[in-house]
């Protein structure tokens, strides 16, 4: 490196520049394009705090996931044909005659599921332990976008296939936005691109389904990621890892090295490298999630009907609905809202104020303590609650509609907006338990 | 750059005209990506008309028939089915239809050119799915009516004329599309000359 560029580049840090051919490839690259700087930011110096728990496994099996979805769904589109003639006949080929096709559908298949699993621990995660209070608020908006962005990837996935389901789904979700007034049925007639769901409507999908969203979703994920790393995780005890520049006595400070742009501002306590600590334990979490997954996929792929339901193994007819129609599971519990409401435009905007409402959580919430660890009890029974309501919301979303499953979905719908309400009001003076000064086990 | 010899007038009305001129431009090509969504040429002209033969059809039965992609009914209801309808018409939202959901010749009570034959698109007014008949089994969602619809999707329940009851998600009645009797046992479905 005696050329003109290295002398053209002043301030470089060159100490670390000597030894073989690795460092000097490295010290190339690095001259052009900050990779090392990158990696020890974010990776190999970044400071988390060192009391993750499992719940803390979720962010990372979420790209894990997203990583499947995005390979296996390259590989699905090589033998997909995206038409109301094709579609149905092409996913059967793939099952039958593409060799490992029946593995890459019901990775994806599965996958979708994952997803959500994962999505929705990982935001229990964020509800326990306070992670979208002050000052993670945009990191935890730029969560509920990708959670919406994922919805809408579902749902459009999910008509792909052309079954019964597919068809009488999409034909529901579509209808909702004929519930607004005034300007509704020109939507729908926009959205859907025919006057019923059709070939046209089949084939937009697919493109927004594998191009548009998946594009959106990973620059979603990326935000949400910088946002991450500029406020800091929060961790089990909801107490800063980066405390004021002077407070941290030396003896006190974690005997690793944290790059200068965290420590610079702030003194760092409690914490440990992101690599190799937690990279190391994030591969146990996925060797783990990966013998579930697999579990899934080669035993009972179709999950008894919650992952890929029956009707979706009869082509689509427009001419009948199924006698029963649910979504798929993890979107029962919004239905069960919509259901719960025998009123076109209320249970829409039901339906859509469950999932607004979730993203207002940061200023809902007027408490000064995250952690459950630390607040009251009333705290820890209103979110037990709202895990009953939400879990029995999925179940009431997912049976036949009748008497007792609709006063059971209506009393859940006020109790899911009831623990909102709640919160806002008795966060306000809430009592707490002292927090610790430093991080506990 | 604050004491630059900057003329910063002239910059900010360039800044201002090429913004707006650059929205301008913008907004108008937005118009070919948003309008590209719209029905086809080829969509908007898959609408004809259909006919219908009804002749086999039975009393008591149903018949379903494609028209713009969407089902139609057409049913032959029996002279029970007819008489059962004034009964629960106090449960009914809409049951003069007055809503705008057919025209004039099949506004009255049984929602048809012809009393026992009734044809009907077979799309809940809720979200679009299409309702189950429950012939003779419709009692166990509205007590004393044996026949109706019952939607498997969000539980709307419809009168043989398909008129929507009373606390269920749909609002309006099922839509009776324009219609016409060529001739005893045939029916064109998708045309019809509105008498005022």
């Amino acid at each position: 490196m005696t050329d003109k560029y290295e002398e053209q580049s002043a301030g470089v840090d060159t100490t670390a520049k000597s030894g073989g051919i690795v460092s000097s490839v490295v010290n190339w690259i690095d001259d052009r394009i900050p990779m090392t700087r990158v990696w020890n930011m974010h990776i190999a110096q970044y400071p988390a705090p060192k009391n993750f728990n499992f719940w803390y496994l979720f962010g990372s099996l979420a790209i894990l996931v997203l990583v499947n979805q995005i390979v296996t769904g390259i590989w699905l589109t090589m033998n997909f044909v995206p038409s109301a003639e094709g579609a149905f006949a092409s996913v059967e080929y793939i099952m039958r005659d593409v060799e490992y096709g029946w593995l890459l559908r019901y990775l994806h298949s599965t996958g979708a599921s994952a997803f959500f699993v994962v999505v929705y621990l990982h935001m229990f995660r964020g509800m326990i332990y306070g992670s979208y209070q002050k000052p993670r608020e945009l990191l935890w908006l730029f969560g509920m976008l990708i959670f919406l962005a994922l919805m809408a990837e579902a749902f459009m996935g999910y008509l792909l296939p052309w079954g019964q389901m597919s068809f009488w789904g999409a034909q529901v979700i579509i209808s909702l936005f004929g519930a607004i007034p005034v300007i509704g049925e020109d939507l729908t007639l926009w959205i859907r691109g025919d006057y019923v769901i059709s070939g046209a409507t089949l084939n937009r999908f697919f493109a927004l389904h594998v191009i548009a969203l998946p594009l959106v979703l990973v620059i979603l994920v990326f935000l949400h990621i910088v946002a991450l790393h500029e406020v800091g995780s929060n961790n089990p005890d909801g107490i800063e890892v980066k405390r004021k520049k002077g407070s941290v006595a030396d003896e006190d400070k974690p005997k690793f090295k944290f790059h200068e742009y965290y420590t610079n501002k702030k003194d760092v306590i409690d914490a440990i490298p992101f690599h190799p600590y937690y990279t190391v334990k994030d591969v146990l979490g996925v060797a783990g999630f990966l013998i579930l997954f697999c579990w899934v996929v080669f035993f009972m792929p179709e999950m008894n009907g919650f992952f890929l339901e029956a009707p979706n193994f009869e082509a689509a007819n427009p001419l009948k609905t199924p006698e029963h129609i649910f979504p798929v599971w993890y979107f029962t519990p919004f239905y069960a809202i919509l259901r719960a409401i025998p009123d076109k435009l209320a249970g829409v905007v039901a339906m859509g104020a469950s999932i607004v409402v979730l993203a207002l959580l940061p200023w809902l919430d007027r408490g000064k303590v995250r952690s459950i660890r630390y607040r009251s009890i009333w705290h820890k029974l209103n979110i037990a609650q709202f895990v009953v309501t939400f879990l029995i919301l999925g179940w009431a979303g997912a049976t036949p509609q009748t008497v007792f499953s609709t006063i059971l979905s209506q009393i859940c719908t006020v109790t899911y907006f009831m623990f909102f309400v709640l919160l806002y009001v008795y966060s306000k003076n809430e009592v707490t338990k002292p927090l610790p000064t430093r991080l506990t086990k | 750059m604050s004491n630059a010899p900057v003329d910063n007038s002239r910059r900010r009305f360039l800044t201002i005209a090429t913004s707006v001129v650059g929205g301008v431009g913008a907004v108008g090509a937005a118009v070919p990506f948003i309008a590209s969504w719209n029905p086809s040429e080829r969509a908007k002209s898959a609408g004809a008309p259909v006919e219908v033969d009804i002749s086999k059809l039975e009393p008591g039965q149903l018949i379903r028939v494609e028209w713009r992609g969407k089902p139609v009914w057409v049913i032959y209801r029996t002279p029970k089915m007819l008489e059962q309808m004034k009964q629960h018409e106090g449960q009914l939202r809409d049951p003069n239809s007055d809503e705008a959901q057919q025209l004039n010749s099949a506004k009255n009570t049984y929602r048809s050119q012809r009393e026992e034959i009734f044809v009907a698109v077979g799309i809940c007014t809720h979200l679009g799915c299409s309702p189950t008949f429950m012939n003779g089994g419709f009692g166990e969602k509205v007590e004393g009516t044996a026949d109706g619809f019952f939607c498997p999707c969000h539980g709307s329940k419809f009168d043989m004329a398909g008129r929507v009851f009373q606390n269920v998600p749909a609002p309006l009645n099922l839509e009776i599309p324009p219609y016409t009797f060529l001739d005893d046992t045939t029916i064109l479905v998708g045309e019809e000359e509105e008498v005022a």
